[in-house]
């Protein structure tokens, strides 16, 4: 199937009139949009899925809908009434509650002091602790949930504590209930209770959003889908009559850009009769990834490819010694390496950049020289400081080199926008002269202009030797740029294909199959 | 002017200067300095001789805290220092001998060290939080002094010792040069070499100062062990000035003084950007404050409530969301009575 499928315009089936509308959402943060002009609507009965990748506006318009965060413009009504929320309080007055994938409940207090908190039944000024649990009961109930409401809370499982979440929005008569990731750590059994519960309140008419990185949950239980991309509208569609193949086209889209001088990245030749500059065997670690190997060569753009929690991270974080890892062994060039941390993976001249650009990658309050250097400096040691002429030399040029915007060394990087953040990132790596650098989404959630910038230097850099690691959530970015793609699902590498055989749908339909027949159809290695 | 007044230090200073300018209203000989055999002698010069302890403990804590942590025990370090020093000095046949005093002051640093690197340890290896790593020597520390002085208050006659505290050289008192000469090392340490950013970096942003390679544990234990150590000088002096080791009362409360120095001088308790500059000013802030309170006669039952007060004054003209919250009410004020005069 090929994925410039276009989805056709599907009649709508004929539902309640809406009971959220929300039109126009926009919302910006400093440097970058995280909605753009979104529209939204949910009708009273329905099982509604909010669908898109990391970085597309899910969980930033879930925070419009809850009151987390102010809108900058368009309208949002609920039951008929524009409303303005100011806080998370005024959105639970509009009859919204949220059940979030970490409960945020009172673990210490019992069930039932969780499902009437706020909501006691009162007799004469005090509360009447005996009918609050005999109300709480009843809410319970309701959901097919039968324990005790004096047991407290924490000795019972996540996925009653969801439940126990659930009934809570319940007792506030909730029209509007927002389900954000609740079925991630829940497992088959208890994700179908939760399903069976959410099944029978949508037949009550409550208005359900969903959201889960699950596709099969979502085919199981959505009656609607919205896809959301890069923080703009993909499209509204009926469950029914969408294919997994093109959801994920949809969800990962396709950005028809000038790169095509970069086509030339993907068929260049890489002699991989060398010695490889990375290899790992059997590099694993429990309840992450299950044993994979990888190896990467001279020159060469190594892509990965997967959806959201398909454990492409997690490889490159084990690679990157990261996080430790269990099983498995690593050579540097032919030499066994012992990799376990940050230190050894630079010691062996390996670079990465995380996808949590935030937390795991700029530190805000230094400058952006500073940030450049602290690569440098980091394998220095503390006690040969970088000297003033040295560091402007070395920012001057990185700047210079990668188009940093403004191109201020002075300047805090937090204040900078993330195409702009990414692009010190880069030069932080790239000033440590590595010979293999790991880049997990370095294109994510940055401008157009800044993405051409880092992947043409990405591809440039390959081409004059250095080795790449390139994960990312485009798919025709990773077969642009990498000879090589290693296909990852469901924490483990189900396949290698190399990139300029294949087209993007080829590569989807290897993601979309089943993988317990996963096939390769092509193993490089 | 403008720039004056951004800079992060213009309000830790400000405030210092209306400290000395309201006790020099109130008593004008605050200023003065006067000249006897040739040693300088003046409330300005006490407070200069009477901060060493809190600049030294104040110092190290600035490092701890930028490393996003905290140290309660330097109080207590300061008595087991103390302790240590006296305690050889004492048992030694010739108190006034400079060597013995050299090596008491030298045993009673290392202890010191030893217990930073303890606390450095529990912070940064075995990921205790660091209130309550350090809470463990803040209520230990004591009962070992105590158990090295064997439970009583140790005091001794040693001239050499005495010196450390109430010794002049040039005309100024020799505890001055010891403050002067911690910060100027430490200020080196940190800003000529790279320790002072890795540090910042630590304590900004932890887990992306790991994987850009930043040995994060190495500078975090550091910052605890040289909070050891200069706490361990601090207690040296205090003793010195006593000329007694007493194991319950020697830096008492210090380390909530040394805390206040630092958010003074604009360090944030959480942690990163620091000023070692700024803890200066904060440390003579606070030592001009306890002078006043002497010195303008405040009844000693209210004298806490008076430093308190002052203490919330002056975080408040420092704090940035107050200025900007006066600023706005000033604005819409003036927009208001704008308003009105072309309404009228």
């Amino acid at each position: 199937m090929p994925a410039d499928t276009e989805v056709p315009p599907v009649e709508m089936p004929p539902v309640e009139k809406p009971v959220v509308e929300m039109r126009g959402i926009t919302i910006e943060f400093p440097g970058v949009k995280a909605l753009a002009n979104v529209d939204f609507t949910l009708r009273a009965g329905e099982v509604h899925t909010l669908m898109g990748e990391n970085g597309a506006g899910k969980s930033t318009l879930i925070k419009a809908l809850t009151g987390v965060y102010a809108i900058d413009s368009g309208t949002i009504t609920v039951g008929g009434q524009v409303r303005e929320f100011s806080g998370t309080a005024d959105a639970q007055a509009a009859g919204i509650s949220t059940v979030y994938q970490e409960v945020n409940l009172c673990t210490n207090l019992s069930v039932g002091e969780n499902v009437m908190l706020g909501h006691e039944v009162r007799t004469a000024g005090r509360i009447n602790w005996k009918a609050t649990h005999r109300e709480a009961a009843r809410h319970l109930e309701n959901l097919g949930v039968f324990i005790d409401t004096r047991s407290q809370l924490s000795s019972h499982s996540i996925a009653v504590q969801q439940l126990v979440a659930i009934s809570r929005a319940m007792v506030t008569d909730s029209t509007v209930l927002v389900l954000d990731e609740p079925t991630s750590s829940l497992d088959r059994s208890e994700v179908e209770q939760l399903f069976g519960v959410i099944r029978d309140l949508r037949d009550r008419g409550v208005a359900i959003l969903f959201v889960t990185h699950f596709l099969d949950q979502v085919y199981e239980i959505s009656d609607r889908l919205t896809v959301l991309r890069n923080g703009t509208l993909v499209g509204e569609y009926p469950a029914a009559g969408l294919a997994r193949g093109t959801l994920i086209s949809l969800m990962i889209g396709r950005e028809l850009d000038e790169l095509d001088a970069l086509s030339r990245s993907a068929v260049r030749p890489i002699d991989r009769d060398a010695q490889p500059v990375f290899s790992a065997t059997d590099l694993g670690r429990k309840g992450m990834l299950e044993p994979a190997d990888v190896s990467v060569y001279d020159g060469e753009v190594v892509g990965i490819a997967g959806l959201l929690g398909s454990g492409r991270t997690e490889l490159v974080r084990l690679m990157y010694g990261a996080d430790r890892p269990d099983t498995g062994s690593i050579e540097v060039r032919g030499d066994a390496a012992k990799i376990t941390t940050p230190r050894h993976a630079i010691d062996h001249r390996i670079a990465f950049s995380s996808e949590d650009r935030r937390a795991e990658g700029i530190i805000g309050d230094l400058t952006v020289a500073e940030n450049i250097v602290i690569g440098i400096q980091a394998k220095r040691g503390w006690l040969r400081k970088v000297g003033k002429a040295e560091q402007a030399t070395v920012v001057a040029e990185y700047i210079a080199a990668l188009g940093v915007r403004p191109a201020d060394p002075n300047r805090l990087v937090r204040n900078l926008s993330g195409g702009n953040q990414q692009k010190v990132l880069l030069a932080r790596w790239l000033a440590t002269a590595p010979q293999l650098i790991i880049l997990d989404e370095p294109t994510r959630g940055i401008d157009v202009g800044a993405k051409a910038d880092i992947q043409r230097k990405v591809a440039e850099l390959a081409s004059q030797g250095l080795s790449v690691v390139f994960i990312s959530s485009e798919l025709e970015e990773v077969l642009r740029i990498a000879q090589r793609v290693i296909v990852m699902r469901d924490r483990r590498k189900i396949g290698e294909l190399v990139s300029h055989d294949i087209e993007v749908g080829d590569l989807i339909d290897f993601i979309a199959q089943d993988h317990d027949k996963a096939e390769t159809p092509e193993n490089v290695a | 002017m403008k720039t004056i007044v951004q800079h992060r230090l213009f309000w830790p200073i400000a405030a210092l200067i209306v400290l000395i300018i309201v006790n020099t209203i109130a008593r004008p000989s605050f200023i003065s300095i006067t000249v006897q055999n040739g040693q300088l002698y003046g409330p300005l010069i006490d407070i200069l001789r009477n901060s060493a302890p809190l600049m030294l403990v104040a110092l190290g804590m600035t490092l701890v805290i930028a490393t996003r942590g905290i140290d309660l025990s330097v109080g207590a370090i300061m008595a087991v220092s103390g302790a240590v020093a006296l305690t050889i000095i004492q048992g030694s046949s010739d108190p006034n001998g400079l060597g013995t005093v050299l090596i008491a002051i030298v045993a009673g640093v290392l202890v010191a060290l030893v217990l930073g690197v303890w606390n450095g340890f529990l912070v940064s290896v075995v990921g205790i939080q660091p209130i309550i790593a350090t809470l463990v020597l803040m209520l230990a520390g004591r009962g070992i002094a105590l158990l090295i002085t064997g439970g009583f208050i140790t005091t001794i006659n040693s001239e050499p010792y005495r010196f450390m505290a109430q010794g002049y050289v040039f005309g100024f008192p020799f505890a001055l040069y010891v403050s002067v000469a911690a910060v100027v090392v430490v200020s080196l340490i940190e800003r000529r070499t790279a320790l002072g950013v890795l540090t910042e970096a630590v304590g900004i942003n932890p887990e992306a100062s790991r994987l850009a390679g930043v040995r994060s544990r190495g500078i975090i234990w550091a910052a605890y062990a040289v909070s050891g150590l200069l706490a361990g000088l601090a207690g040296i002096l205090y003793s010195s000035n006593i000329m007694a080791a007493d194991a319950n009362a020697a830096g008492l409360y210090i380390e909530l003084d040394a805390i206040l120095a630092v958010v003074l001088g604009g360090t944030s308790l959480m942690g990163g950007k620091f000023s070692l500059a700024g803890t200066v000013v904060g440390v003579f802030t606070i030592q001009t404050l306890k002078s006043t309170i002497t010195f303008l006669g405040v009844p000693p039952a209210v004298s806490p409530l008076f430093l308190a007060i002052v203490v919330v004054i002056v975080v408040l003209v420092q704090s940035q969301r107050l200025r900007d919250v006066s600023n706005r009410i000033s604005q819409s004020l003036r927009n208001r009575r704008a308003n009105s005069e072309v309404a009228s």
